[in-house]
């Protein structure tokens, strides 16, 4: 049963330019029909690196960017249709738990107050009293101090702060959790604890998490299912075990020869796949393929020219590439020439004024 | 197990003297307060300012003599090139028309502290509403916000391309001469600064992820901008005042040097004293001398509390 | 003979009003021609600070430095403020974490470099310009004659990263300090800037200090590797006997807190309970205590001292894990 269903999303942000008001100019194609669906009590984790439009998929599935086009679907309701009062109505069953556990946390509000705020704004909780009184629970339930209530974001560790994000969703007991790069901010050790919290409070409560994240070792660990993004789009998904065990998108593979393993041995005799130059910018994505500016099996044909679906292959593992199953049975290689012929990335955009388009 | 009681009873003692980091609920405002007292600048800053307010209010009553009252006038008159100067009576000596000296000074402090404060709190005001409207309207993000924040910031830069003297002068002209005149005059000057801090606090708030945040939440956008937002935004534009009122105290000064401010010659003013001492800078240097270093003195005193407030508040100092 | 041997380094930072803080409180180590030496810790553990003591990049005022720095027989920490500034750049050269608050954003990339070479090969004009275009092209950038006069903020975050490179071995320099270089980088980038960095110390034998957080980059990049806590090295071995045979509990305790791509799924992370706030003083036992999960009373008595096998593999622990420890019992009220 999918309690989350995106489809065909689109975010674009318009390029402004002018001297009194602003004229359009361009847009930046930060989500580019993205379609994808989250089954309740799982997790499903979004890996892509920078540019690749994960967190703004993450936020206007909240609508906290602006929806250029596609629906989101939460429990059948269109979420992109909803008006502004309606969406804030529906907000407590939606939260989201970000990345920099200081910077989203109001520095003049002690703890009592952020978690209270919100049950004050959806009405949950008969009173002051009872408000505070279930603030306290999840305190606990985050593994905060009793103390906690009266103190300040800046009086906490990093770790302790992601947690009070953590419980400023739980509060207002939401179905579905968006965590946008929940540790990365932190160090290895405490990431270790708030991975685990968060499965615990997952296995206790029964929450769905989308899981948006650069860490592949991080995503695999914590999630069911995977989908890798690349420049606005969706490239592969395929379930944690199926997607390590048998990475089928270029990118995917890439990606996974990328990340160092604390191993040596592994190091030492693992094939790395090296990519070639760097992103092409979300304003001026290549034709066709996104990704065959730097693909090592790229062909001749249909590369530079469609756009790959992504398509079902066997088992429930999905790919948008048009050789999958060449690449898969050793029909292309990638090789030297190939490598040559691959364009010199294209130089990086600059004129990208608007801060609101930054993509991440 | 005595053992494990003995190991855990040692760890809780040598945790216990590593020194607790409780803050126990010290909000920033309580921390950055801390961080004021401890400053030397503050400190200084706080003398001086507190010295000027103290004097200024209970100016009436220390002032030995009245200075509005020409008591040695047949001292002075008879003798024009003679200048009365420190003596036991008079510890300031006497102005060029026989009043006693500390006494207009101490009753001239008043003068500017009324104009500086009420110029200050106008701009203040005006320049709060006008900039947080543009704030609160840009950071809402929508099409009508921007334009709002546009038409009420081109307005802004209208009133700093005019020079503030321009301005005043243009004031005197339609109100006549007065210590209003004056300070509406300091105050519109003001206007455009404090708006465009608070506008590019709150907007530069406004981007933050707790704001964000917020909006996840599922708060209402008044709320957003009234207890988040503006909060956070407030500490640079309270720095601002408090320079502000030094720049008030000289420019008040300056408008009656020029002979703006009120036509009652007698009402003691730091400003129109120093105007009427210039004539008098080769005979008698200490008439102008006395107010010169008082407006100094004062504005100093505003300038290092304002700095002070900055380095406390300042974000990057926090651990 | 190591080119760079550090011993018992110490740095401590005094404010008035506030208690003295040893970031860096004994740290030894040493780094050869040709060989890439770890240091691994979180935040807190005082590597970054051990990188600027080592480049003299520390302040004045504020700060007390002790120990021995000898880098090739010579004693940085004795030079005098010219000296070591005619040595950084020249000898020793560091890359820092950030590529783009470390590139000056109104000046072009190429006058940058040239730079560099005007203070210490004394290039000029046309030699010069040729030469940074040459740097810029042995670190992987294309097109690099165009690129010499673009500004930082027209590279992407791989590309500024290489441009650092670059101006760090302008000078062939014979100790590299990279400190966390590839943390702000993607993953794909990050695999590409190591790959360069491994190609830098093969062939021209540069020795490579590389300081980082992450486990998995010094597992394929370094040849000794040291770890860190609380401004002391912890432990100390070769690579493989690192992650082979992980002795301090911190070690382990790291290591078990990193999930890992070709293990299985489903299994709870172990990570290391508390957080740096709980350590205690070093002269009133190991720091790590209170976090650790082995401790016994010995460890509350006074600082451990590192203790040396007879592999090379070096530890500061009294009651380390090997075969013979026990079975952890977690001490849950000792938290």
């Amino acid at each position: 049963m999918s309690l989350l269903e995106i489809e065909d999303l689109k975010v674009h942000f318009p390029i402004r330019r002018g001297v009194v008001f602003d004229r359009v100019v361009g847009q930046v194609y930060a989500v580019d029909g993205v379609s994808l669906s989250v089954e309740a009590g799982k997790t499903y984790g979004l890996v892509g690196e920078s540019g690749c439009g994960k967190t703004t998929l993450g936020r206007a599935v909240l609508r906290l960017n602006d929806i250029t086009d596609g629906a989101v679907r939460y429990n059948g309701t269109d979420l992109a249709q909803l008006s502004e009062a309606d969406m804030r109505r529906q907000r407590n069953k939606l939260q989201m738990v970000f990345q920099d556990p200081l910077g989203s946390l109001n520095p003049r509000q002690n703890i009592e107050s952020i978690l209270v705020e919100g049950m004050e704004a959806h009405k949950i909780g008969a009173d002051r009293a009872e408000r505070r009184e279930r603030a306290q629970r999840t305190l606990d339930a985050v593994g905060l101090p009793a103390n906690a209530m009266s103190r300040y974001p800046h009086e906490f560790s990093g770790g302790q702060r992601q947690r009070i994000g953590i419980a400023r969703a739980l509060v207002l007991e939401p179905d579905l959790i968006i965590c946008d790069e929940p540790v990365s901010a932190l160090d290895v050790s405490i990431q270790a604890q708030v991975l685990n919290l968060l499965e615990e409070l997952q296995k206790e409560l029964g929450l769905t998490y989308l899981v948006i994240a650069h860490d592949l070792a991080v995503v695999r660990h914590i999630s069911d299912v995977i989908g890798v993004m690349y420049l606005g789009g969706l490239v592969e998904e395929a379930s944690s075990d199926e997607l390590y065990a048998n990475p089928r998108h270029p990118y995917t593979k890439a990606l996974m020869s990328a990340v160092p393993v604390p191993d040596p041995d592994v190091e030492d005799n693992r094939e790395r796949i090296l990519l070639t130059g760097d992103l092409p910018s979300p304003a001026n994505p290549p034709a066709g393929c996104r990704f065959h500016t730097r693909c090592p099996w790229r062909q001749e044909t249909r590369c530079d020219t469609e756009r790959p679906e992504l398509r079902l292959l066997s088992g429930g593992h999905k790919v948008a590439c048009h050789f999958a199953e060449e690449i898969e049975s050793g029909e292309i290689q990638p090789t030297s020439e190939l490598a040559a012929a691959i364009l010199p990335d294209a130089h990086v955009q600059t004129d990208i004024p608007d801060d609101s388009g930054q993509v991440t | 197990m005595s053992t494990k009681t003995d190991k855990i009873d040692r760890l809780a003692e040598l945790t216990a003297k590593r020194g607790g980091r409780d803050g126990h609920g010290a909000s920033l405002w309580r921390e950055a307060f801390g961080r004021l007292r401890r400053s030397p600048m503050a400190m200084a800053g706080t003398v001086i300012v507190g010295a000027f307010v103290i004097i200024a209010i209970i100016g009436p009553w220390i002032a030995p003599y009245d200075p509005t009252a020409q008591a040695w006038g047949n001292e002075v008159f008879p003798n024009r090139n003679m200048f009365v100067g420190p003596r036991g009576e008079n510890w300031f000596g006497l102005d060029h028309l026989g009043r006693d000296q500390f006494s207009r000074m101490v009753i001239g402090a008043r003068q500017s502290l009324l104009v500086g404060v009420v110029a200050t709190l106008l701009g203040f005001a005006a320049g709060a509403i006008l900039g947080g409207i543009a704030g609160a309207a840009a950071g809402l993000g929508k099409s009508w916000g921007r334009r709002i924040d546009t038409i009420l910031m081109r307005f802004t830069d209208m009133m700093l391309a005019i020079p503030a003297l321009l301005l005043a002068v243009s004031v005197a002209a339609l109100m006549g001469q007065s210590l209003a005149t004056v300070m509406i005059a300091v105050g519109v000057a003001q206007v455009p600064i404090f708006a465009r801090l608070l506008r590019g606090s709150m907007l530069a708030q406004a981007h933050s992820d707790y704001v964000l945040a917020a909006k996840a939440t599922g708060i209402k956008r008044k709320r957003i901008v009234l207890a988040h937002i503006l909060p956070n935004s407030v500490g640079p534009v309270l720095v601002q005042a408090t320079l502000t009122l030094a720049t008030a105290i000289i420019e008040a000064a300056a408008l009656s040097y020029l002979g703006l401010g009120s036509p009652d010659q007698s009402i003691p003013e730091w400003g129109t004293m120093l105007a009427d001492a210039q004539r008098f800078l080769s005979g008698a240097p200490q008439l102008a001398i006395y107010p010169a270093i008082a407006i100094i003195i004062t504005a100093l005193g505003f300038t290092l509390l304002g700095e002070a407030m900055r380095e406390s508040l300042d974000p990057k100092l926090r651990k | 003979m190591p080119l760079l041997k550090v011993d018992d380094l110490s740095v401590t930072f005094t404010q008035r009003g506030k208690a003295d803080v040893r970031a860096v409180d004994g740290v030894s180590f040493s780094v050869s021609e040709g060989e890439v030496v770890g240091l691994v810790g979180e935040s807190g553990c005082g590597k970054s600070v051990t990188s600027l003591a080592l480049m003299g990049l520390l302040a004045d005022r504020g700060v007390k430095v002790g120990g021995s720095v000898n880098f090739d027989g010579i004693e940085l920490l004795n030079l005098h403020k010219n000296a070591m500034r005619d040595m950084r750049g020249q000898e020793l050269a560091m890359i820092f974490q950030d590529p783009l608050s470390s590139l000056n954003p109104v000046v072009p990339i190429g006058v940058q470099v040239t730079e560099i070479l005007q203070r210490h090969r004394k290039m000029r004009g046309e030699a010069a310009r040729k030469e940074a275009a040459d740097l810029l092209d042995r670190v992987g950038i294309p097109d690099p004659t165009r690129r010499l006069k673009e500004y930082p903020h027209q590279l992407s975050g791989g590309m500024r990263q290489r441009a650092l490179i670059a101006m760090a071995v302008a000078c062939a320099p014979r100790l590299l300090i990279a400190d966390e270089p590839t943390t702000a980088l993607d993953v794909t980038i990050q695999a590409q800037i190591l790959e360069l960095l491994k190609e830098l110390v093969d062939t021209q034998g540069t020795a490579l200090l590389m300081i980082t957080h992450d486990l998995g980059v010094v597992a394929g990049l370094c040849d000794e590797i040291n770890v860190l806590y609380g401004g002391r090295v912890v432990e100390s071995a070769a690579r493989r006997n690192l992650f082979a045979a992980p002795t301090h509990p911190y070690s382990v305790g790291l290591l078990g807190s990193i999930p890992r791509l070709d293990a299985p799924r489903g299994e709870p992370l172990k990570p290391v309970r508390g957080s740096v706030n709980d350590n205690i003083a070093w002269s009133d036992g190991c720091a790590f205590a209170p976090r650790c999960d082995y401790y016994t009373m010995e460890c509350l008595q006074g600082p451990p001292e590192l203790v040396e096998s007879y592999t090379g593999h070096k530890y500061r622990c009294v009651n380390p894990i090997t075969e013979h420890t026990a079975p952890a019992v977690i001490d849950t009220e000792a938290s």
